[in-house]
């Protein structure tokens, strides 16, 4: 495990504000998916699960086609599709298109991929201001952080912490009520709305036959970044793509169950292409850009494709005991919880955090939210493999490795484990049915201590099963 | 309805905790069966494979195999481990077929203790007494792997003078997690209190279980707590009278 792995997570652990918000905010989260989607509310849940689960193999197993059919439909409604091959690509397109235009202010609504390939730090590299919009964005935009939380950015941030961020950066006045932070923000942005020359937004959806892209959001911040300005830039994965606009009617009742709890989202939009001359408003030129990004080394490998089908609602992360206690920050990358655990290293390679993968205790509650049936455990369990044949490759871990073949050759001689059995008993002072705070001298080793720095050890009974077995 | 059942008392109950393997005995004795212990029985494997180590899990399968290969019906004080058995042992033997076939042939009669209570003998009234305030902890296991709920709130329902206070929420994991515990000890650790949190504020005095591993957890983070309530597994209590 990296230092840097292990700081966080104690960091975390050891911060109690930060442990309380964290369990209560993914709690709440929780509480309301399981209200939308119990038995009563919804009782073809299960069914509507299979089906997406269905639709997102299909789509990704067709990416090509489907993908083809979403550009075609784009360019005939007048707008055009952008290929790029990872996050350079994305802001060299961003960058010409600026320059060729003029523009200079940028809003941005909220968009994983765009975090993924860090594209505001790129463009103001160049001397582009991109501001983001959604408030949780906005908020940790200015504190210069990494999103907490696929669906909620800023869940970390308390109000007043907000209010200190506020008046650092923005100079206005101290302000711990909600409404009136919100108020502030508005302020500000409405002013970037107004004057922004592009509005770069990603897309929940890309529908292939109607060649649209679907925004799902609830402050109205992606409608107005993707009509106020003169131009629209739409970033999106290969592998949002959803074959037909009725496949909709399944995916949108799980995402925002999934997600926040709600039925439906404050707003839902259907974007296909620039306004046409006889609509009132909208953008004059209408981008999708397209982003593999490693997506298609996924695709190789069928065991992988099947995060591809994930629509980042962020359920797991709610319903995961281990996001709850160590956050989103303690993740390695920009995808935090137990799609996060999964999708980093299959991304960036399990050297990246080889540790991450094991940072489970595999209780399934992931799986059991996941609205695309995303077996998360399982892929855990790939990953671990994955991640110890490495490491026999770099020949590290041996002492580990050596401990698992003495594990599987005494579980395979029930003599030689009955003996050792009674060796390690005979290594815990005499029974005397309390439980041990401290592990005796002899087996005071990694594990064991690691076990006794937390809780208590059982004391090893007088005889074991099989003696007493033999005794009746 | 099969006469002779075979135990699987697992590793962790045979080594630390065999007085929930001589009650699992009772029950199922005094329900009529005809036991056997194979003596040769050790572990299901699931350290090495939960860890990344897929030989070293197969080699322990694969004796778990020759072990219990003749036995009608075995019944295990465990979900998680009877579901490594079930679930698992088909992923670590996918290329080998000969072996496969003979994992899918042995998987079918595998039971955890609870479900095969109320599922193959039928009772949900085993005749026992245990006068306390309990509370039960769903192992993720037996819930999301086997997809037991009911089975053991059935079973204690109709033990005499008990009452099930059901914890908030009693499905989170515990943190136990195998070589989870002490690779992530300090979380582990957090994880587990959290789970007293939610046991203490029940006001039960015993908290109840399939699992003897979420058992050791809990019980230590509570000993650890200096907590006077006290862990046993279904078995325990089907047993009392």
């Amino acid at each position: 495990m990296s230092a840097e792995f292990q700081q966080h997570i104690h960091d975390t652990l050891a911060d109690g504000r930060l442990q309380s918000a964290v369990y209560t905010s993914t709690g709440r989260l929780k509480e309301g998916r399981s209200a939308v989607v119990a038995h009563d509310v919804l009782p073809d849940y299960q069914e509507l699960r299979t089906q997406a689960n269905a639709i997102k193999k299909h789509a990704i197993e067709n990416l090509d086609h489907y993908l083809e059919e979403f550009e075609r439909n784009v360019e005939a409604h007048g707008g055009r599709v952008v290929w790029c091959k990872d996050g350079s690509e994305v802001a060299d397109f961003v960058l010409e298109l600026a320059k060729e235009r003029g523009a200079r202010l940028i809003v941005k609504s909220k968009s994983m991929l765009t975090e993924e390939i860090d594209l505001n730090e790129r463009l103001e590299r160049h001397g582009l201001e991109s501001v983001e919009t959604d408030l949780g964005e906005y908020i940790i935009q200015l504190a210069h952080e990494r999103p907490y939380h696929i669906v909620a950015p800023a869940l970390h941030k308390t109000r007043e912490q907000v209010a200190d961020l506020f008046t650092a950066r923005l100079h206005v006045p101290h302000e711990t009520v909600i409404e009136k932070q919100t108020a502030t923000a508005r302020a500000v942005l409405r002013e970037k709305f107004l004057a922004a020359d592009i509005g770069i937004s990603g897309a929940n959806f890309l529908v292939a036959d109607s060649g649209a892209i679907v925004l799902v959001e609830n402050e109205g911040n992606a409608r107005l970044a993707t009509s106020a300005p003169k131009i629209h830039i739409a970033i999106a994965g290969i592998e949002k793509i959803v074959p037909r606009a009725q496949d909709l009617a399944t995916f949108l009742k799980l995402l925002a169950r999934s997600a926040t709890g709600q039925l439906l989202s404050v707003y839902t939009s259907f974007l296909s292409g620039p306004r046409r001359p006889d609509e009132i408003d909208g953008p004059e030129e209408f981008y999708v850009v397209l982003v593999d990004n490693g997506r298609t080394r996924l695709l190789q490998e069928r065991e992988k494709r099947q995060s591809l089908y994930c629509i980042r609602c962020g359920a797991c992360l709610n319903a995961c005991p281990v996001y709850r206690k160590i956050g989103g920050h303690s993740f390695p990358w920009v995808y935090s919880g137990p799609i996060g655990a999964i999708l980093t290293p299959q991304f960036l390679g399990v050297q990246r955090e080889p540790a991450l993968p094991f940072a489970s205790s595999l209780c399934g509650a992931c799986a059991e939210v996941c609205p695309v049936k995303i077996d998360i455990p399982k892929a855990l369990l790939d990953l671990r493999c994955e991640v110890k044949k490495a490491e026999m490759r770099e020949k590290q871990n041996r002492l580990e490795k050596l401990a698992f073949r003495v594990f599987a050759w005494v579980m395979s001689h029930p003599r030689i484990y009955e003996m050792a059995g009674r060796m390690a008993g005979s290594a815990f002072p005499e029974e005397n049915a309390g439980w041990l705070r401290r592990v005796p001298g002899l087996m005071n080793f990694g594990p064991m201590r690691a076990w006794a720095d937390q809780r208590d050890l059982p004391p090893p009974p007088a005889r074991s099963f099989r003696e007493m077995w033999r005794r009746r | 309805m099969a006469q002779r059942v075979s135990l699987f008392v697992t590793c962790i109950v045979d080594q630390l905790f065999p007085q929930i393997g001589m009650a699992m005995a009772h029950v199922l004795e005094r329900l009529g069966y005809q036991l056997d212990f194979p003596e040769g029985q050790t572990c299901c494997g699931q350290p090495a494979f939960n860890s990344g180590y897929r030989q070293e899990a197969r080699i322990v399968a694969r004796h778990f195999l020759d072990v219990f290969e003749k036995c009608e019906a075995i019944v295990v004080p465990s979900g998680s481990c009877a579901s490594m058995a079930i679930h698992h042992f088909p992923d670590l033997f996918a290329k080998e077929p000969e072996t496969l076939a003979r994992v899918r042939a042995l998987r079918e009669r595998i039971w955890e203790f609870s479900t095969f209570l109320t599922a193959v003998a039928g009772v949900e009234d085993v005749g026992a007494r245990f006068p306390d305030v309990v509370t039960f902890h769903d192992g993720c296991h037996a819930l999301r792997e086997m997809g037991v709920k009911s089975a053991p709130r059935r079973l204690l329902a109709q033990v005499r003078g008990l009452e099930l206070r059901e914890m908030q929420p009693a499905e989170e994991c515990c943190g136990f997690g195998g070589t989870f515990a002490v690779k992530f000890g300090e979380l582990s650790g957090a994880m587990a209190r959290t789970k007293v949190e939610a046991i203490l504020r029940t006001g039960a005095r015993s908290v109840v279980s399939l699992d003897p591993s979420c058992l050791m957890q809990i019980r230590g983070a509570l000993s650890r707590a200096g907590s006077e309530v006290r862990t046993l597994h279904l078995a325990e209590v089907l047993a009392s009278r």
